[in-house]
């Protein structure tokens, strides 16, 4: 049987809004993932170093301040620095459609907005991701 | 939909209620006792005796975003549309006290609120303003000390001394780390650099509101009305606490503080809310804290709708919810209100959003007669059964946090945190099984939806806040900075007031980052435990 699917949860920027990672945090944990959640105001280079010593297969990356744009290319810019080519990179938010595009261009794999069910979240995971291998 | 199946009906934040109220829930309610007359104590009624008739409700949109120039000409919009004061929202730099050029502030600046990194950016947004006419709120909490300095600073340029200005500042920082979640040291020291503020304003500025108390981002994180309510209050308490240890009279700074809460769907939980809260804060000043001044006893509270309660689908429900709410809101008896614009779940507003949420005021106000005669949902066998209700589960939250040692303690412990994120995650569970009902979510939803305008804000503005900042950097009297900045740092290690010091720092043009390290360097740095 494969292991456990390793989810970084994770809060970049200054916004102090955690109500959607936690829930996210909590739903995926429910689900039987493991889940580990940076806490608020992490810069892209404290989420991949996460990342990196926590050998996670899923980075899913939580921004409402609208620094969207800018946060997660930088956040998959580092990852990839790191070779954590083989990372999946989801993201929720705050986010309007039309950003959606260059979000997903810029390797961002799936982007949950406001109104978004949990349970499609865990869904589109378990569907989408299989562990990395080490 | 289910029909006719047996079900349990709860409000909004799972209340339970019950199909039908009668005389008999009224057993042991005295209307004297338990209502009073509007502007007497318990003020069930009201803080004031003529309400509505008296004086609207004043009508305070909050606007920020981009430049200083850009929120200034927001300003001057909406004040040429009626609105009634202004209240100031900060980028999140600024909000965390880091200056535009700071490497954590990359991509963040004047997106969602305004940037102030000195007092020549307060300058511009208040530039053309009658400080001494219009009340200003401003939303800052772990800097706001600074930005209260600087707000003094403008008035003495205007030729305005401070007991002249009227307003609101926040402050509110326990609520901070028990929700918001934008500060710069940990707990106890940010407690004092604000009680520091708190006692000049006492002193210096008779007209202004000193703290706001919010339970606003208390229930946007996911709160229930009652934890709201109760986490609201006891932070309040705490405040008043604070004051007392350092020697003043209650009487002397109880009357400036001032509440502000949310809004939610849920139309009499939240009249009943509004009840709720002044009859407790009466009956906590007058008993427990034995303020003699009626002023201290009167809970005056500033609302805005509920931001989370805002859908990205189908935006135009937006507008309704926004109506219910804000009529709960008045129904309460709050003394001013923001109601929020249908695009604010994507985006700041566009002008002709915040227009229509303006008008939803105004046509409350001049149209439905609603305001027409006081606290008109006194008696009513529902409302005061849930205000009593209510009263009563705050009171009991009120006193566990009293028995864990007070909100600090509370805090530390993650008492508060933890109550809202279980109370948020049920929330989340009730709507995806659909015991929750949001239209255009989870019912009557839409296939394809054409998206709407939403305000774009360009990272220009990143660029010439930037420049801004240097252009001033150069111009200051480097001696002079220094200086302020060292006499700060000293007065931050004694028990002195710190706000003269901050006043004349920022008069230097001393940034909110450089007075803010000082902070950071003499009281640590908080960060977020990070617990779900």
């Amino acid at each position: 049987m494969d292991r456990k699917l390793r989810i970084l949860v994770a809060k970049p920027g200054l916004d102090g809004h955690d109500r959607g990672a936690k829930i996210i945090a909590r739903a995926l944990r429910d689900a039987g993932f493991e889940v580990i959640y940076t806490g608020l105001h992490q810069t892209p280079e404290m989420i991949v170093s996460a990342a990196l010593q926590e050998d996670v297969d899923v980075v899913s990356v939580s921004i409402l301040s609208g620094a969207h744009n800018y946060l997660f290319p930088e956040v998959i810019k580092q990852l990839k620095a790191k070779g954590l080519t083989d990372v999946t990179v989801i993201g929720g938010g705050t986010i309007p459609e039309e950003d959606i595009p260059g979000l997903k261009k810029a390797g961002v794999q799936a982007i949950f907005t406001p109104g978004a069910d949990t349970r499609d979240v865990v869904d589109w995971i378990k569907k989408n991701v299989k562990p990395r291998k080490f | 939909m289910t029909e006719k199946k047996a079900r349990e009906f709860t409000t909004v934040s799972s209340w339970p209620i019950k199909p039908l109220y009668a005389s008999e829930d009224l057993k042991n309610f005295d209307p004297k006792r338990d209502l009073g007359e509007p502007g007497e104590y318990p003020f069930t009624r009201g803080p004031y005796k003529t309400m509505y008739q008296g004086k609207l409700w004043t009508m305070r949109q909050f606007a920020g975003f981009g430049t200083p120039e850009d929120t200034n000409r927001r300003f001057k919009y909406l004040l040429d549309h009626g609105m009634m004061g202004l209240s100031t929202a900060f980028d999140m730099p600024t909000l965390m006290g880091f200056d535009a050029d700071h490497h954590l502030a990359r991509g963040e600046v004047g997106i969602e609120g305004v940037n102030v990194s000195s007092l020549a950016d307060m300058e511009v947004l208040f530039d053309g303003i009658p400080l001494e006419k219009i009340t200003t709120s401003m939303t800052i909490n772990a800097p706001a000390i600074v930005l209260m300095a600087m707000y003094v600073a403008v008035g003495e340029k205007k030729g305005i001394p401070p007991e002249k200005l009227g307003g609101t500042i926040q402050a509110d920082i326990l609520k901070e780390f028990i929700a918001q979640k934008e500060w710069i040291s940990p707990p106890e020291p940010s407690v004092r650099i604000l009680m520091d503020m708190v006692e000049w304003c006492a002193k210096h500025m008779p007209k202004w509101n000193s703290i706001s108390i919010s339970g606003y981002h208390i229930r946007e994180a996911g709160a229930t009305a009652v934890q709201e309510l109760a986490f609201t209050l006891r932070d309040g308490i705490e405040y008043i606490e604070e004051g007392i240890r350092r020697g003043m009279d209650v009487d002397q700074f109880a009357p400036r503080l001032s509440f502000f809460f949310d809004v939610h769907n849920d139309f009499f939980e939240e009249i009943a809310k509004f009840r709720a809260a002044r009859r407790l804060w009466a009956k906590t000043m007058r008993e427990r804290f034995h303020a003699k001044d009626p002023k201290s006893w009167m809970l005056r509270t500033h609302a805005q709708t509920a931001g989370v309660s805002l859908t990205a689908q189908q935006p135009y429900n937006n507008v309704i919810r926004t109506t219910i709410q804000a009529l709960a809101a008045v129904l309460g008896g709050t003394q001013s209100l923001h109601t929020n614009s249908l695009d604010e779940t994507l985006a700041l507003p566009t002008e002709e959003a915040v227009r229509i949420a303006l008008r939803t005021q105004q046509i409350i106000a001049y149209e439905s007669g609603v305001p027409s005669s006081i606290d008109p949902m006194g008696g009513s066998y529902f409302v005061e059964t849930l205000t009593h209700e209510m009263e009563v589960a705050a009171a009991d939250y009120i006193r566990r946090i009293d028995e864990m040692g007070g909100m600090l303690k509370a805090i530390e412990r993650g008492f508060p945190q933890h109550e809202i994120t279980e109370s948020a995650y049920r929330y989340q569970k009730q709507v995806e099984l659909k015991e929750k009902i949001i239209v255009g979510v989870n019912d009557y939803k839409m296939e394809a939806e054409e998206p709407i305008e939403i305000l774009k804000i360009s990272h220009e503005v990143e660029k010439q806040q930037v420049k801004r900042l240097r252009e001033v950097k150069e111009k200051r009297d480097r001696k002079k900075i220094e200086h302020a900045l060292n006499d700060l740092k000293k007065a931050a290690g004694t028990y002195e007031n710190l706000m003269p010091y901050v006043l004349n720092a920022v008069r230097e043009y001393a940034t909110v980052g450089e007075i803010c390290d000082v902070f950071r360097e003499m009281f640590g740095i908080y960060r977020d435990p990070g617990e779900f």
